[in-house]
């Protein structure tokens, strides 16, 4: 009985103390409200323009997680890689390898999907993969973001791409420019075929820029 | 036979390609080493000093509906004042009660002094009617900062907040191809072809990144401002059309400009 009166003064002197500290460091924005706030100037700042629509600033799983300056907790980086995973679509009739020459004009195009460009469809996008990345040795203009894929079949032991030894390999590739994020939550690289910027034949093409013992990359 | 400079850099750049046969990396180097003397070339005759010219003239006019000049703008260090103001901008401006960039700053300007219609200059297309008269007085008032370095005030809480939603909006994926800005400046010593990419999450270097614009661009012929970079930028990240002089474009200012500390200015700078 006693004891009520002091806890709750106890309680007022700790509160005034806490409205103190408050009053003398003028509290920003916490975190979590400028995340928010952030989101929503987001929404408002952007219009549609062309094919380039408001939808694209929705962001999914593998987006919203690789939106800041630290990485995704383990949990959450494993999450999207399994979604990702999931989303794999394998090439109709197992035809993983088209032709290096049609991969090498994919390869080299930055072309598509901006709102200058007037089609989405695929056959209107190139895979921009010179932009980040040395391909073959010929072509001195490549990006750095990336690594090199020179000799990227020869590399990884690709003699003859119908042995059943070259199919782990092509496999993974193929996963890894269907859906970038099967392996790396936060990669750079643009998750090709799940997003709808090269179809089936032309992720092929560019499997065989990569694979092909006789494209140049693996000469 | 009396070799201009000129000649003198190109047959350099000609002897220096030529000499073919050596490792990838010393090729490399001979290229980048060709678009920098290119690019010294260009900085003779850059025609950003005809916006330059065209800005200063726009700013002393008396013109819009109100038909009065721009001479009593107050850009950041009190009304008149232009010297020094770019290297300071964003910043806090009391009677909008925002962070302002440059370009937002002069549409307010035009709107008070000159009585223009703000909301009407931000929907008209870059390098058309008084969208291009923003981009030419952008490009005098950073000239008239050319050589100092750059030092955003962070002390009022909307600045801080701008730098802190700048730096969200900086890292923010989406799009078809989940680029960010961050995607292409967050590390040292990266290209996109022979492109090099700024590190912009810090102080990038002397006219390098937010030091270099507003920027004439050879490739088109056109006067660039910040807002119209920082358009393109999204364009090519694949993302719908950012409004002029957005909160979020302004922030990313923020973020740069603050990262940017000591940079010196080169703007108006030439670009390829």
């Amino acid at each position: 009985m006693t004891k009520k009166p002091f806890l709750f003064s106890l309680a007022a002197v700790s509160a005034a103390v806490l409205l103190a500290s408050c009053a003398s460091v003028p509290a920003g924005p916490t975190a979590a409200e400028l995340d928010a706030e952030t989101l929503k100037l987001i929404q408002v700042a952007f219009r549609d323009q062309g094919i380039a629509k408001v939808d694209r600033i929705k962001q999914d799983l593998g987006q919203s997680a690789c939106s800041s300056d630290k990485e995704p907790t383990e949990a959450v980086a494993d999450a999207v890689t399994a979604q990702a995973k999931n989303t794999v679509k394998w090439p109709t009739g197992g035809q993983y390898i088209g032709n290096w020459r049609e991969g090498e004009r994919i390869a080299q195009s930055g072309r598509g999907l901006t709102w200058t460009d007037s089609s989405a469809a695929t056959s209107a996008n190139g895979g921009s993969c010179y932009n980040c990345h040395q391909v073959s040795k010929e072509e001195i203009s490549y990006g750095t973001i990336g690594p090199s894929l020179y000799n990227y079949g020869k590399n990884r032991g690709v003699r003859d791409i119908m042995a059943p030894t070259s199919q782990p390999i092509i496999e993974y590739t193929w996963m890894k420019i269907w859906n970038s994020k099967s392996y790396n939550a936060c990669s750079n690289m643009p998750r090709f075929g799940h997003m709808g910027i090269l179809d089936e034949k032309q992720i092929a093409h560019v499997m065989a820029l990569l694979l092909d013992p006789n494209s140049p990359v693996n000469k | 036979m009396k070799k201009s400079p000129h000649m003198t850099a190109l047959t350099a750049a000609v002897l220096v390609a030529a000499m073919a046969p050596m490792a990838v990396q010393a090729q490399q180097k001979s290229t980048a080493d060709g678009i920098a003397e290119y690019r010294k070339m260009l900085e003779d005759g850059n025609p950003a000093d005809l916006f330059e010219a065209k800005g200063e003239d726009l700013w002393k006019q008396k013109r819009g509906p109100k038909a009065a000049s721009l001479e009593r703008c107050d850009l950041g260090k009190g009304p008149g004042v232009v010297k020094g103001t770019f290297v300071e901008l964003p910043r806090f401006f009391a009677d909008t009660g925002k962070v302002q960039d440059l370009e937002s700053r002069l549409v307010t300007c035009m709107e008070t002094l000159q009585g223009f219609d703000a909301a009407e200059i931000a929907k008209t297309p870059f390098g058309r009617g008084e969208m291009a008269n923003v981009t030419a007085l952008a490009t005098w008032v950073a000239a008239s900062s050319r050589g100092m370095r750059f030092n955003l005030p962070q002390s009022h809480p909307e600045e801080k907040k701008s730098y802190e939603i700048g730096k969200r909006v900086f890292f923010f994926r989406g799009g078809p191809m989940d680029f960010s800005c961050a995607g292409c400046h967050s590390v040292d010593g990266q290209r996109i072809r022979l492109q090099d990419l700024p590190n912009l999450t810090k102080n990038p270097g002397d006219g390098v990144g937010f030091a270099a614009w507003p920027a004439y661009r050879v490739s088109n012929g056109q006067m660039w401002s910040m807002q119209l970079r920082l358009n393109d930028c999204y364009r090519q990240q694949r993302f719908p059309y950012p409004g002029f002089a957005s909160d979020i474009t302004v922030a990313l200012g923020t973020y740069m400009g603050v990262n940017a500390k000591g940079a010196q200015s080169i703007a108006p700078s030439i670009k390829r």
